[in-house]
């Protein structure tokens, strides 16, 4: 596999003509009106969605992906995004900040709360580790729907304000396109770079075999917090985006467990530790929720008009049997994900020993050290 | 009863703790599942709650069979036509759900025995939601109510003088049903049996091999497939007979119950220790209590903060549970 030759910084690659492709999309709305136009829902208008969640999946990631800590409660770290953002943007606070600081003050909150709850929670292991953090998740959702004072209880924080004060994004699909696809591209960006850096490579090594990281000279607990918050900031900031863009906090069932999982399950279907199959993961089940769920509803009502509310003959009905079949599916048989990360796929195929399949910049080697290296060869 | 009076703060602290047993009785027969099969493949089994939930509704529909549904038909049946319903009831969940949970074994935690952690946690995951829409399918979103088989009679009056307990508490404040009693009857002998089992049957022996070290058990001859197998299934059994339990206390069943009970009921687990077999069932009893507390002097709707407090509470500050012995894992 030519894995250096592609690896190279300017090379495209498919995440970059994935990203080219999207930031071309508005200009050529061709699916504006034609596929998507039977279900009176433009693209343009989901694709903003799933922008946010895979920044929220990306942040997941973060934690399960690089780091292999299952994180069962990620929606925690959405909500209290999402929470922040309406406390200092809604009108019946007094605060009424602009946009920017909100964006900040809801990540920048979210991590502390990764780091408040990752602190005493870290050492434990594993499958304890999911549990903590799926019983915290229940916390927050109950908190934030009994404390009415607060948070407006299960009606949701609302109206909040669109980013500035012009007119034109309840007009046009493509300002919020823009803002959440940049905020994207600049996390996917900032994620590439520290995948590679000495941290990056430090979580690969804890995820491969703790003891030997610890060995080597590696502190298991700084860097399982660091991910932690890391990823909890990044939830947080799909958070802000998440209420921003509803222009309201949702009602406190929006950060359920069922969240939390709906992103686990992105991610292992997409592929676990790799952005690009991250992204397919929460594009094929955003898609499946809201774009292939309601043609099929349409199609299966036309052709059955009398279902009598029966919900075996209604799509949506199949819902958690599809996704958990999806979800057994993937585990027995292709655990590393659609697009899996070469690594990953090492690790849950060791008996397959496919000696020129290793990534020299994922063993740790940069790539100025493996232009080095090929120069040396040659 | 000479006059009705307000309930003082001691009968309703009795009446509480009466109820809180009664829950954690039925906690303790789903954490005794949990515990079991964590104890032995380590693995949390997500599924167990859903598993329980279509318990439910198997009891529900055994119950119909007997034309039992309607309030009338309930009041005009024989005291022997209803005990035969939920004996029948009892047999048809528990023969279901210890089934159900062997197959599921066989099919999707078998073939991942040698994969990472992850893989089965997550299957377990997608075996819950199959479960769950099979739930929907069976009795629709809505809470399906459950006949009311049992008598409502208090059966304290029939020991009390003057409406009087122990000249302490009057006994129209503090109800103890025929619906406790079953808990009560139902769960003490099985948990009973099970230790006993465990402890001194040779199947019994080789579970707890099998949990110790499955790869020495299997050395001397164990069949582990066969060992995690009877897991699998006396798990369901209990989680079976706990849901024909719940149904007739509690009244309703619904497609989710299994969710927020089984977490609740593994949070039991984990509080007593998990792999402990007293150790689910004291949680159990402890969870049922604080619920039915913080039902009474807290609030109902902050429950779920409360249990789950306790639950990180307790990995944070002791993971090993109350009972739970202080072996270090091995590296």
């Amino acid at each position: 596999m030519p894995a250096v030759a592609t690896k190279t910084p300017f090379a495209l690659n498919w995440e970059t003509v994935l990203f080219l492709g999207l930031l071309l999309y508005p200009v050529f709305p061709i699916f504006e009106s034609t596929i998507f136009g039977a279900t009176k829902r433009s693209l343009g208008d989901q694709l903003p969605t799933v922008f946010i969640f895979t920044i929220l999946a990306y942040g997941l990631n973060v934690v399960i992906g690089y780091t292999g800590l299952l994180h069962l409660g990620i929606a925690a770290f959405f909500a209290c995004g999402s929470y922040v953002a309406g406390i200092l943007t809604v009108g019946a606070y007094s605060f009424g900040l602009p946009f920017p600081i909100a964006l900040i003050a809801g990540t920048v909150s979210a991590a502390l709360l990764g780091l408040l709850i990752g602190a005493p929670t870290l050492r434990l292991r594993g499958d304890y580790l999911a549990l903590v953090t799926l019983g915290f998740g229940e916390v927050v959702k109950v908190t934030l729907k009994n404390l009415d004072g607060i948070t407006a209880g299960s009606r949701g924080l609302s109206p909040i304000p669109p980013p500035t004060d012009h007119a034109i994004w309840a007009e046009d699909f493509r300002p919020y396109y823009y803002l959440t696809l940049g905020i994207l591209i600049v996390v996917a960006l900032g994620l590439r770079n520290l995948e590679r850096s000495r941290l990056g490579r430090a979580w690969v090594a804890l995820r491969e075999d703790e003891l030997a990281a610890n060995c080597m000279g590696l502190n298991p607990g700084k860097l399982k917090l660091a991910a932690f918050a890391l990823g909890a900031g990044l939830a947080g900031l799909a958070g802000v985006l998440y209420a921003t863009r509803l222009s309201s906090t949702a009602d406190p069932g929006a950060y359920d467990f069922n969240r939390s999982i709906f992103m686990v399950c992105c991610l292992i279907l997409g592929g676990l530790g790799n952005r690009t199959g991250v992204l397919l993961g929460v594009f094929l089940l955003v898609g499946f929720d809201n774009i292939l769920t309601p043609i099929l509803d349409g199609a299966i009502q036309k052709q059955f008009p009398n279902t009598g509310g029966r919900l075996y003959l209604s799509f949506t009905g199949w819902r958690l049997a599809v996704f958990g079949l999806a979800l057994i599916l993937m585990m027995r048989f292709r655990p590393e994900g659609m697009i899996p990360s070469t690594r990953v796929k090492h690790e849950l195929h060791p008996d397959e020993v496919v000696s020129d399949a290793i990534d020299p910049i994922v063993l740790g080697a940069n790539t100025r050290e493996v232009q080095q290296m090929k120069g040396e060869s040659r | 009863m000479l006059f009705a009076s307000s309930p003082s703060l001691l009968e309703n602290f009795v009446q509480f703790t009466v109820l809180g047993l009664t829950y954690g009785c039925l906690f303790a027969l789903i954490a005794l599942g949990y515990t079991m099969v964590y104890g032995i493949v380590e693995l949390i089994n997500f599924a167990h709650g859903d598993l329980f939930m279509l318990g439910g509704f198997v009891s529900l529909t055994v119950v119909g069979f007997f034309g039992l549904t309607e309030a009338g038909a309930v009041a005009a049946a024989g005291p022997l036509a209803i005990g035969g319903a939920i004996l029948v009831a009892f047999v048809g969940s528990v023969l279901f759900c210890s089934g159900l949970n062997t197959v599921i074994d066989i099919a999707v935690y078998r073939p991942l025995r040698n994969a990472p952690k992850l893989a089965p946690l997550v299957s377990a995951i997608g075996v819950s939601f199959i479960l769950m829409n099979a739930g929907l399918f069976w009795g629709g979103s809505q809470p399906v109510s459950f006949p009311d088989l049992l008598p409502n009679e208090n059966l304290l009056e029939r020991f009390a003088q003057n409406g009087q307990l122990f000249g302490t508490f009057g006994v129209e404040h503090v109800r103890f049903t025929a619906k406790n009693l079953l808990v009560f009857g139902v769960t003490v002998p099985a948990m009973l049996g099970l230790t006993l089992f465990i402890k001194y049957s040779k199947l019994g022996k080789a579970m707890r091999a099998v949990a110790q070290n499955p790869t020495a058990a299997k050395l001397m001859g164990i069949d582990t497939d066969r060992i995690i197998g009877l897991t699998f299934a006396i798990g369901g059994a209990l989680a079976g007979a706990a849901a024909v339990i719940y149904g007739l206390t509690i009244g309703t069943v619904k497609y989710d119950m299994g969710y927020q009970n089984g977490l609740y009921a593994f949070t039991a687990a984990v509080l007593g220790g998990i792999g402990r077999l007293p150790g689910a069932v004291l949680g159990g009893l402890i969870i049922g209590l604080v619920s039915a507390y913080g039902s009474a002097y807290i609030g109902e709707r902050w429950n779920g903060a409360l249990i789950f407090g306790i639950l990180i509470m307790i990995l944070i500050f002791r993971p090993t549970g109350l009972l739970g012995s202080t072996a270090r894992e091995k590296v």
